[in-house]
């Protein structure tokens, strides 16, 4: 088990700069998921780590250990990857066995170590198979199966369960969040899925473009997000956005004129002046019809999902549109229009630069 | 893409074969004739050995063979050698000019051979490798080694590159990886390339005509050997061509699926 510090780590190819002022502490036992949309450097990080990338800039540590120059296989890491990498002319046994074999132990440690891994995977009856003749989620399992049986510091995973079905995803996903309470080691899993995401982390790092937009645990990333970025990337339908101004600024909240109507937000106005242009943010959960509502939307589509059901509206200071979700049973008629209010203690404001304003708590919200 | 193939593609697959089969069958049936019937494109006569037995009396085969045997499967292990970690370090950590010392490679097949005919004389003249086996080994190393390096190549960028970057996690070095992983994985194109080898090298003639005489002589020089002055033997020349040929034809015969498998590599997903 191990800790991990990145201090301005930096990657670039020739003159293309993909990823830069990387710093990230993450603690012994500690389960971190990078998440980001595709291209944001994210699985380049990974690979950093893991030794097969060079790092162009900045230091690695694994515990006090500079890592940056430290060859993969002594890294104490052990990496799950996409496409499960498994050697496909090898049985499962020797698939798992390989590490050790390699690292010179002897015959009646690898089977323990092999052993012992297949039984808390629940793959010991395939041992003696190649990898072509097992299922997705058995393969998964193998390569997990490779990690532990090294029993690496950190284990690194890079998109383990994109290559799954839905189901099979989801009982996988309970299979790591257990296997990381049992093993109680440093892991760091790489996805762009952010239910994965916020279903397995401790701590949630956020990539965009190259660099890390905020750290922070999942209910920290959702109800808190630093930035436009995080608040729009986190939560699943996005975030609404409307286009404001301030209007008024109050001790705990600021007032935010928008198209036909305006909003109080629970939020820090320190730094605004009344007419900034601001962008209003409230979850599709948090957005409500109310006949009293403050501005008014044209119903565009609704989609049931069974429980619940997502009504689309177009809004004149919304370019996206908005999207609320409303109980299964009401319906609304495309084209009709419909008044909205948000609880101003669960609306986000964001300035022109896209960093959010740090949001209060109003005991009487207007 | 399951649909069978007309007819017309059928008869003209056969077509072609059969033209291209024509000169070896005709040396197989000449090889069992006598001088006189030889010069006669007849399917009658009787069959005779008599050209098997001059032959054997006047030349040593086996001297010949163990010869072709030797420069052709040491080039062939030798190109491998060499050509193996080339790929290797081409195809999972390729430099800028990667495809340029492919191509650069690939370009000195285009030359004539005959174009460099006098320094390699030469040379060879003065190493003291003139009619020797090694000499010629060394000379089929070189003109097989492009192809040798394409192929490798080409197979080694089927592997997935995560097998070989798992395998650097779990402590596999350069030659570990090569060695547990890179060649298990592409066996069959890499015996598909050493059977290439094996016969390009086999068939090679202009070299060993040019570079040796009695000691080195492979098969090339002894069905040479029965092309003279005072005009061709034809029975005689058919019975030696057939015995040079009849070892790798035996060969090819026998590992044709994975030679056309080898051929193919790549080309269609």
């Amino acid at each position: 088990m191990a800790s991990m510090t990145l201090r301005d780590v930096q990657k670039s190819y020739e003159t293309v700069e993909v990823l830069r002022d990387i710093n990230l502490d993450i603690a012994d036992g500690e389960f971190v998921v990078f998440v980001g949309p595709s291209g944001c450097g994210k699985s380049t990080l990974l690979r950093m780590i893991a030794g097969l990338e060079e790092i162009t800039g900045g230091e690695l540590k694994i515990g006090d250990a500079r890592m940056n120059d430290v060859p993969a296989s002594k890294r104490g890491i052990a990496m799950v990857f996409q496409s499960y990498a498994l050697y496909p002319h090898m049985t499962l046994y020797n698939n798992m066995a390989f590490g050790l074999k390699i690292a010179g132990k002897s015959k009646e440690e690898i089977d323990v170590a092999v052993k012992r891994a297949a039984k808390i995977l629940h793959i010991d009856h395939l041992l003696d198979r190649k990898p072509k003749a097992l299922s997705g989620g058995q393969r998964q399992r193998v390569a997990i199966g490779r990690a532990i049986t090294r029993e690496p510091a950190v284990f690194l995973f890079d998109e383990p369960l994109s290559n799954l079905d839905a189901a099979l995803r989801v009982k996988m996903r309970l299979e790591f969040a257990k296997l990381h309470d049992d093993l109680k080691t440093t892991m760091i899993y790489v996805t762009h899925d952010q239910v994965e995401a916020m279903t397995l982390a401790d701590k949630i790092v956020v990539l965009s473009a190259g660099r890390i937009e905020q750290v922070g645990s999942p209910h920290t990333l959702y109800h808190h997000p630093a930035n436009r970025f995080v608040a729009g990337f986190i939560g699943s339908p996005k975030m609404n956005f409307i286009e404001g101004e301030v209007a008024a600024i109050g001790p705990d909240h600021i007032v935010v004129k928008l198209a036909g109507g305006q909003q109080t937000a629970a939020v820090d106005g320190t730094g605004l002046n009344v007419g900034d242009k601001v962008t209003l943010g409230i979850r599709p959960e948090h957005l409500a019809v109310d006949p009293a509502g403050q501005f008014q939307a044209t119903v565009t589509a609704q989609e049931s999902l069974g429980d619940h059901a997502f009504v689309y509206a177009s809004y004149a200071g919304a370019q996206e549109g908005l999207i609320l979700r409303v109980p299964d049973e009401d319906e609304y008629v495309t084209g009709s229009a419909i008044r909205l209010s948000a609880d101003p203690n669960r609306c986000h404001v964001f300035n022109a630069e896209g960093l959010a304003c740090p949001r209060t708590r109003m005991l009487a919200a207007a | 893409m399951n649909e069978k193939a007309p007819i017309w593609v059928g008869v003209l697959g056969w077509a072609v074969a059969l033209v291209i089969f024509m000169p070896i069958f005709i040396i197989a049936i000449t090889a069992f004739k006598t001088e006189q019937d030889a010069y006669s494109l007849t399917l009658f006569f009787t069959p005779t050995l008599q050209s098997f037995h001059e032959v054997f009396e006047r030349s040593h085969y086996l001297s010949f063979v163990s010869n072709s045997v030797i420069v052709s499967f040491g080039s062939t292990f030798l190109s491998l050698a060499i050509a193996v970690p080339a790929a290797y370090s081409l195809a999972f950590f390729p430099g800028k000019r990667a495809q340029k010392t492919l191509l650069w490679m690939l370009s000195t097949k285009m030359m004539p051979a005959v174009g460099v005919l006098i320094p390699i004389y030469l040379l060879a003249k003065n190493a003291g490798l003139l009619d020797s086996v090694t000499g010629l080994v060394i000379i089929y190393t070189l003109i097989n080694l492009p192809i040798a390096v394409w192929m490798a190549f080409t197979y080694f960028n089927e592997v997935p590159k995560e097998i070989l970057e798992a395998a650097r996690i779990d402590g596999a070095s350069a030659w570990q990886e090569m060695l547990h992983l890179l060649l298990p994985t592409s066996l069959p194109g890499l015996a598909s390339t050493a059977l290439l080898l094996v016969i390009l090298s086999w068939n090679e003639a202009f070299w060993s005509l040019n570079l040796s005489s009695s000691n080195a002589a492979p098969l090339t020089v002894f069905i040479a050997s029965y092309s003279n002055p005072e005009g061709l033997f034809w029975a005689k020349l058919s019975a030696a061509s057939l015995l040079a040929v009849a070892p790798i034809l035996c060969l090819g015969w026998i590992a044709q699926k994975q030679l056309v498998r080898g051929m193919t590599f790549g080309a269609v997903k």
